[in-house]
């Protein structure tokens, strides 16, 4: 739904970073995001996330381009006075100021009256449920709770950009769930825009109005969760987001989006071209665990291909299957726990079918 | 199953058993922990106890002229303190003089005469060696006669009250001293007639002490910040740079602060041959070399603690700070600032005690007019030969760190401190 309200509201023109002049960090940024949208920044460790937002921040000089917020380009603007809140992952709370303090910091810094600083801490205090924890110093609270006052102090003075780094990557598990829902409920109460740093495709996934997924310095990808997991548009992406069976084969028809693929494992393949190449090209197929089904009678499946079970793994509420494909390619397939779970026996042939749309077709490099 | 036993073996207290057990074990971990520190104690003791104590002692006991001339001390307790002292006390007095001018003692009565009474020492020297000569029949009696004929000074109430002084093993004479104060005849205390010295050399040394810790401040706390945020391996460099210093000897570093700002030193050559300066600066032997010197022997103290405490200061805040709007000085200001504290704390509390305390540096490059107070200390126990008065100038200098020391915990605190 965010992806087709762009209005431009920030945007990424051309964005380019280079920390030692010899190479980018970031290669020919753009994006364009929309007010009160939630875009989360997914990437691999190194590939350049920090680096747009601090240099969206004004910490990081932009090596070419442009960044406009509102219309305004602020690439040349001083930090201080660009008005974006700023979370960071190890929370960055002053640890020689109370909490309360901690909060008035911003309102303090834009000379607010003591009664309004009084009045809108004690509010955002409510807020974060820390009500009586202003007295505390940073030193004296939990995890969770730091991290909610940092998030508290980065919307106190009412930005109407919000940055995360990283936010939740201190968290044990659950609590890094109970705070993911803790910011969409802020986000929804307030409506402020954020750009959300994250390594953790869980979290953006469940957050996100869009995500844009990052390698290397160049955005694979910008799209709603769903598209992302089940139209990705390159291998990166197929293999970043969720899981995913890899084979390899070569194009041997086109016709349109679609592709017929010998796969190397034996057999053909119909799939949706992502980014395949043309006929005789080498290729990827990728095919995700839970769209793969082990051989039924009476279903219709447009792909079949056998496979030697190799292992069986008990889950709980699913049970996994590791299957062999002939040229040593290895195939999971993962099947509910129901009664219907089929009872295979080892080193047996099976055959594997799925639907066309499920598959997708990579170029290979 | 499982559970039920961990409910039934969940009771927290021990049996008597268990609890001697516990309580030998603990027994013997502080007994080991014990037997590790003896033997640094036990160094404490010998190596900083003990001179302290001693120290603190010398500075009341002086026991030298009640050791020498015991007999005339003695008949000397009844003496009101006017006129002349009747005439047992005076022939005592001639065969004391006597007996030290055999045994070649009078010299020392001499001099702690002089102290309390200028220009004694030469009137005691003479009339040992005039006595010297006499028999001790003939000084018994009438060695008054001849003491007074000796010199006009022994029929001066003066001297004899100096003798009387001089005679106490016990005395505040020495503290009283250090503070510019003497106690009169009649027991007040007052300012001392003959100078002031030692006071104004305290705050001389203190104000001195002052500004070398501004110095090392204000070229530190630049070079410690640049230090703590640059890469690894620039910082390292740099680190070997700023402890160069402790790997010259001291001697060395100093006599080079010679070369450099004598009459013809380096820095004066520079001057005159660029024409900046036509006669050469008189830096040497200043307050001015002194403070340089010493800033510079004294900079790695302040740089250490700072760098310390700066590597460990999250970049991250002032980041946060800017992001909520604050400007760069004010978010050093109200962020940075605060969070080096222990770090500044540290080095200015160590270099202000290392440097209110230091003696090679002042003594090399000094002179007289930068001198400080452990040179006076040092003075007077090598040459002026006074160690009772140099034990309470030290001793009064202990105390004054320690007052400092106490006022800096009152109002910054002392847990505040981060040395590394
Ligand atoms: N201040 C810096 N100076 C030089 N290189 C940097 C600096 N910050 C980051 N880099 C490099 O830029 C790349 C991207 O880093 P970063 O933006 O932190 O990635 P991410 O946040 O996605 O993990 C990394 O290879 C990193 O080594
Ligand atoms: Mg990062």
């Amino acid at each position: 739904m965010a992806a087709d309200r762009v209005d431009g509201y920030l945007r990424f023109r051309n964005v380019k970073k280079s920390y030692d002049q010899k190479t980018l960090v970031v290669k020919d940024f753009n994006l364009e995001l929309a007010k009160g949208e939630f875009l989360t920044l997914l990437g691999p460790s190194g590939s350049g996330k920090t680096t747009v937002l601090m240099m969206m921040a004004g910490f990081e000089s932009v090596t070419s381009g442009d960044i406009l917020l509102d219309g305004n380009p602020i690439t040349r603007t001083a930090p201080y006075k660009r008005n974006i809140g700023m979370v960071f992952q190890n929370y960055a709370l002053f640890p020689h100021m109370s909490i309360a303090e901690n909060l008035a910091y911003p309102l303090k810094v834009r000379k607010k009256s003591k009664a309004e600083i009084a009045e809108r801490v004690q509010r955002y205090l409510d807020l974060i449920e820390l009500g009586d924890f202003g007295n505390r110093t940073p030193g004296q609270l939990s995890g969770g709770q730091r991290q909610r006052v940092a998030l508290a102090r980065a919307l106190i003075f009412g930005p109407s950009l919000v940055l995360m780094d990283e936010p939740l990557g201190a968290l044990d598990k659950k609590l890094r769930e109970q705070m993911q829902l803790e910011i969409s409920r802020l986000h929804q109460k307030l409506g402020f825009t954020v750009i959300y740093v994250t390594h953790d495709q869980g979290e953006a996934l469940t957050m996100s109005d869009r995500i844009a997924v990052f390698d290397r310095g160049v955005v694979q990808q910008c799209a709603a969760p769903d598209v992302l997991y089940e139209q990705p548009a390159n291998a990166f992406v197929a293999d970043f987001i969720g899981e995913n069976n890899f084979l390899p084969g070569v194009v041997t028809r086109r016709e349109g989006d679609w592709v017929r693929v010998r796969i190397s494992g034996g057999g053909e393949i119909e799939a949706r071209c992502a980014d395949c190449g043309d006929v005789g090209s080498d290729c990827l197929i990728s095919v995700r665990p839970e769209k793969l089904f082990i051989e039924e009678a009476g279903h219709d499946y447009d792909n079949r291909f056998g496979a030697l079970l190799k292992t069986r793994l008990y889950v709980g509420d699913f049970i996994r299957y590791f299957f062999e494909l002939d040229d040593g390619t290895e195939v999971v397939v993962k099947v509910l726990n129901d009664h219907a779970a089929p009872e295979l026996s080892m080193s047996e042939k099976s055959l594997l079918l799925s639907r066309r749309r499920d598959c997708f077709a990579f170029a290979r490099k | 199953m499982g559970q039920d036993q961990a409910i039934t073996g969940s009771d927290p207290r021990l049996t008597a058993g268990e609890a001697a057990l516990a309580r030998r074990e603990l027994r013997r971990h502080k007994l080991i922990a014990l037997l590790l520190v003896v033997p640094l104690l036990l160094f404490l003791l010998f190596a900083f106890v003990a001179p302290i104590a001693t120290m603190l002692y010398r500075g009341f006991n002086n026991p030298a002229v009640a050791q020498l001339i015991p007999g005339t001390l003695q008949r000397l307790v009844p003496w009101d303190g006017t006129g002349i002292p009747d005439r047992a006390v005076l022939t005592r007095m001639a065969l004391d003089l006597r007996r030290l001018a055999k045994i070649r003692r009078s010299g020392k009565l001499a001099e702690e005469l002089n102290r309390h009474l200028p220009g004694a020492s030469s009137v005691v020297k003479s009339t040992a060696r005039k006595l010297r000569r006499k028999s001790e029949t003939e000084l018994e009696q009438k060695g008054a006669d001849l003491l007074l004929a000796a010199n006009s000074l022994w029929s001066k109430p003066a001297i004899w009250q100096a003798v009387k002084k001089a005679g106490q093993v016990y005395t505040d004479t020495y503290y009283l001293t250090a503070m510019d104060l003497e106690r009169t005849f009649a027991g007040d205390i007052q300012t001392r007639q003959s100078g002031q010295i030692y006071v104004k050399l305290y705050t001389k040394t203190l104000r001195m002490a002052l500004i070398i810790t501004l110095m090392c401040l204000l070229l530190g706390y630049p070079l410690a910040y640049f230090l703590a945020n640059a890469p690894p391996k620039t910082a390292n460099m740099l680190m070997i740079f700023v402890l160069l210093p402790f790997w010259t000897s001291l001697l060395v570093r100093t006599t080079a602060w010679i070369a450099l700002l004598q009459t013809n030193g380096v820095i004066n050559s520079f001057l005159t041959a660029a024409s900046i300066v036509t006669d050469p600066l008189e830096m040497l032997y200043t307050e001015f070399s002194t403070v340089v010197a010493m800033t510079h022997i004294l900079l790695p103290f302040m740089i250490l603690p700072l760098y310390s405490v700066m590597k460990g200061i999250d970049p991250s805040y002032m980041r946060a700070a800017m992001s909520m709007g604050a400007r760069p000085l004010s978010a050093f200001v109200s962020v940075y600032l605060p969070n080096t504290m222990p770090g500044l704390s540290a080095g200015a509390l160590l270099v202000f005690i290392i440097s209110v305390g230091y003696y090679i540096t002042p003594a090399l490059v000094g002179g007289t007019k930068g001198q400080m107070i452990s040179n006076i200390i040092a003075f007077h126990m090598q040459q002026s030969n006074n160690w009772g008065l140099a034990a309470a100038l030290g001793t009064l200098l202990l105390v004054l760190i320690l007052t400092l020391y106490w006022l800096y915990d009152r109002f910054v605190g002392a847990a505040n401190i981060k040395l590394g």
